[in-house]
């Protein structure tokens, strides 16, 4: 029984909080949200160079041939620290071909996703609707699988940016089409996190690969994408909790730092109490996708209803608790409050994967 | 990261299994006696064969095993499998034992500890005063030194369980000159001595589980203190920490969501059965996130422990957030019975999964965990100032 993460996990972890520390602090943050590039080059060669193309990659395609776990704690740091760059897409094109490529499939594109020769990225939504399931689940995909695709996905991460796409098709299918092929059209979305900006894809007759296995595996994609999507939101959620507690300690008004008033204090008690319990949710849920198969469609489901809307909450609380200079637009608070957005309504917002979860207990 | 148990461990829990299955629940003529002794036999069984009283050296009735927050955990869920008979709950063996361990006196282990981990002599504890709730420290009850006796007048409250203790573990101001925390004294009381009287305080959900008490010239023996004079406020410090763990209980917190299933199954809500309805079914699932983020929380602590490394801040939001996980199922319990809250329920506090009008009764009760051991808002306190490094509360501060 050991309910902890290793050494070489917290060196993983600090790794990447050195490099985000040096390489991308909040000025940098704030200048890439400002600006309009998809995708910085600099920043995610670098992350690459840190091996983090491939993390969960088996090493026999040239990855780390670690756990989703580990691929996880990378993610919780890059929420806390909002590092723009294609993280989520890359890894969630890595995982679809690992878990649903044929041999030659897996041989022809890891290698090179984990070196970051492709860059990778995933096309699942359909189209917005008003309940927000939005056409993200395996089982709504409409689009007609076959040698060649036609139809519209939307929410593509980093997309106007990727070299090779993971389109989810009708079936529970997956195919890959590549960017430059005929009919394929990649055009930004306007997303809300301007560090994960996202792309709406158009497709005509656009020739594609479908991967080899359907169903089942795609299964466990989605399952793999809640995780890092709570894991991301638990850093993100941290993140807020101290950016508050930070502004309490140094904020001042009628003469101490307003930390002093317990009010405040309360407040800050509570979001830490609301965020701190749900590191054990994600490290279950990431543990259980990795060693406990028959938990991990609802540890997995549980986790990204959970801490992403509780991520959402924090990010609200946190402009409150940051007052007035939490409302504008050059404060860091809003940068995670609409990354707290994206997790939130990414594969699918809350209700959803909680309406899912009462149908697995048999309700 | 590994939840399996190592193969020693597995080897102990199946020790454990027979163990269980040879003793519990009784067999033939074990059955002819009350519910009670089956238990009290029961457990000296398991304290002579290492499962219970681990932590309390033989010569005081216990099994004096080596600490092993691993081996203890496997007890308490092969116990809790077989529903056979655990420690003796109540403060005295969860509070004044591991007190007295600590800091009592030879004579006072010989003569209480083994008594009380049996069950044979009950306890309770005297803290609160009228004027002295969440400033604790500030308590007036008096106790002086006359000839050989400990002489005590004063008042306490929110006494739980007073009513049937035999015995009471009461801070005293001893030093009336000092500053407050240095003022106080632990002592230990006999509930017969005369000049005490015990008044039950009715609760909001009608029954009376704690008391007032008063103390009209009680005298103890000057040598029933645990530790120094003044030193009283430490000594209890090592109490409360214990008490926190026992209401933070994660596998409380468990049963309530199984509960709540059942209610939603039986009642109707919008012309469906309530698991049906779209609602009720999206705040079960959320409060299922909280609670199975508490339960691995607990997996975490069990860790660290294991480890003997300090927890940090989990340690600490521990009972709030097992008390906002209560309040969260006591308001789903409540919409599920609809017209049925109007009833009111049976007082008593059930065993086991809540049931029907229970739910009322602990739409109330919930709110007494919230104040029971350290305040929801003390709690808050405490996660802001150690936990965040908050500034300490000014007044407070002044007031040492």
């Amino acid at each position: 029984m050991n309910f902890d993460t290793s050494e070489e996990q917290d060196l993983l972890q600090d790794t990447l909080r050195q490099f985000a520390a040096q390489e991308c602090p909040p000025n940098r943050v704030r200048a890439l949200f400002d600006g309009d590039e998809a995708l910085d080059l600099d920043i995610w060669q670098k992350l690459i160079e840190l091996g983090m193309g491939g993390i969960a990659v088996p090493d026999e395609y040239g990855g780390a041939g670690l756990e989703l776990l580990d691929l996880a704690l990378a993610a919780e740091v890059l929420g806390e620290t909002a590092v723009p760059c294609p993280f989520l897409g890359h890894s969630l094109a890595g995982l679809a071909i690992q878990l649903c490529g044929s041999e030659l499939q897996r041989k022809t594109w890891l290698p090179k996703l984990a070196s970051g020769e492709v860059l990778g990225s995933v096309a699942f939504a359909e189209s917005a609707s008003e309940d927000g399931a939005g056409g993200w689940q395996p089982e709504d995909w409409t689009l007609a699988a076959g040698d060649r695709l036609t139809g519209t996905k939307a929410f593509v991460p980093v997309g106007t940016r990727s070299d090779l796409i993971v389109v989810g098709t009708a079936g529970a299918g997956l195919a890959l089409v590549e960017v430059g092929a005929p009919g394929l059209e990649l055009t930004d979305a306007g997303g809300i996190d301007r560090t994960r900006h996202l792309a709406n894809l158009s497709l005509r007759n656009t020739p594609c690969e479908p991967l080899a296995k359907s169903g089942p595996p795609v299964g466990r994609l989605r399952d793999a994408a809640l995780v890092l999507l709570a894991a991301d939101a638990f850093g993100g959620a941290s993140k807020c909790v101290s950016m508050s507690v930070e502004y309490a300690k140094t904020r001042e008004q009628f003469g101490v730092t307003i930390g002093h008033f317990q009010a405040l204090k309360h407040q800050l008690a509570n979001m830490a109490t609301e965020v701190e319990p749900s590191r054990a949710l994600y490290w279950y849920a990431a543990h259980a996708y990795d060693h406990i198969q028959e938990e991990s469609e609802r540890a997995a489901a549980l986790a990204k209803s959970h801490i992403t809307s509780q991520y959402m909450q924090v990010a609200r609380d946190s402009v409150e608790a940051h007052g007035g200079i939490g409302f504008t637009w050059e404060c860091d608070v809003q940068i995670y409050f609409k990354r707290a957005m994206f997790d939130r309504a990414f594969f699918g917002a809350p209700a959803v994967h909680r309406e899912r979860i009462a149908q697995m207990s048999g309700w | 990261m590994d939840l399996s148990y190592s193969e020693q461990y597995e080897a102990y829990r199946a020790e454990v299994a027979s163990f269980l299955a040879a003793n519990w629940p009784p067999q033939g003529a074990e059955q002819e006696v009350s519910q009670v002794e089956q238990a009290s036999r029961f457990r000296a069984k398991a304290i002579e064969a290492g499962y219970l009283a681990r932590a309390i050296p033989k010569r005081y009735g216990g099994s004096e095993q080596d600490a092993d927050v691993l081996k203890a955990q496997i007890i308490r869920e092969e116990f809790a499998r077989a529903h056979a008979p655990g420690e003796v709950a109540g403060i005295g063996p969860g509070m004044l034992v591991p007190t007295l361990l600590e800091r009592g006196e030879e004579w006072q282990k010989e003569k209480f500890v083994g008594p009380t981990i049996r069950g044979e002599i009950v306890w309770c504890q005297g803290y609160s005063e009228p004027g002295s709730g969440s400033d604790l420290a500030s308590l007036q009850t008096k106790a002086e030194l006359v000839g050989d006796e400990w002489v005590i007048n004063g008042q306490k409250i929110w006494t739980s369980g007073a009513h049937r203790a035999d015995y009471m573990f009461i801070l005293c101001r001893t030093e009336p000159d000092q500053p407050k925390h240095a003022g106080i004294s632990y002592l230990l009381l006999d509930m017969k001595r005369p000049g005490i009287e015990v008044r039950p305080l009715k609760q909001m959900n009608g029954a009376a589980d704690f008391n007032e008490v008063f103390f009209d010239d009680v005298r103890t023996p000057a040598d029933w203190i645990v530790g120094r004079r003044g030193e009283g406020w430490l000594v209890s410090r090592t109490t409360l920490k214990h008490e926190r763990n026992m209401i933070g209980n994660a596998s409380r917190t468990g049963m309530l969501l199984g509960g709540l299933v059942n209610l939603a199954r039986r009642t109707t809500r919008n012309g469906k059965r309530g698991i049906e309805d779209a609602d009720v079914r999206q705040r079960l699932v959320e409060l299922e996130g909280y609670i199975r983020a508490h339960e691995y929380s607990s997996y975490r602590l069990l860790t660290k422990a294991a480890k003997q490394q300090d927890a940090g801040l989990i340690q600490m939001m521990n009972k709030l957030n097992g008390t906002n996980i209560g309040h969260r199922a006591a308001q789903i319990g409540i919409d599920l019975l609809g017209d049925q809250s109007l009833v009111a329920p049976n007082p008593q506090r059930t065993v086991g999964p809540i049931e029907g009008t229970a739910w009322v009764n602990q739409f109330m009760w919930s709110l007494g965990t919230s104040l029971a051991g350290g305040t929801s808002n003390i709690q808050r306190n405490v996660i802001g100032e150690r936990g965040l490094g908050l500034p300490r509360d000014e007044a407070a501060q002044r007031s040492k």
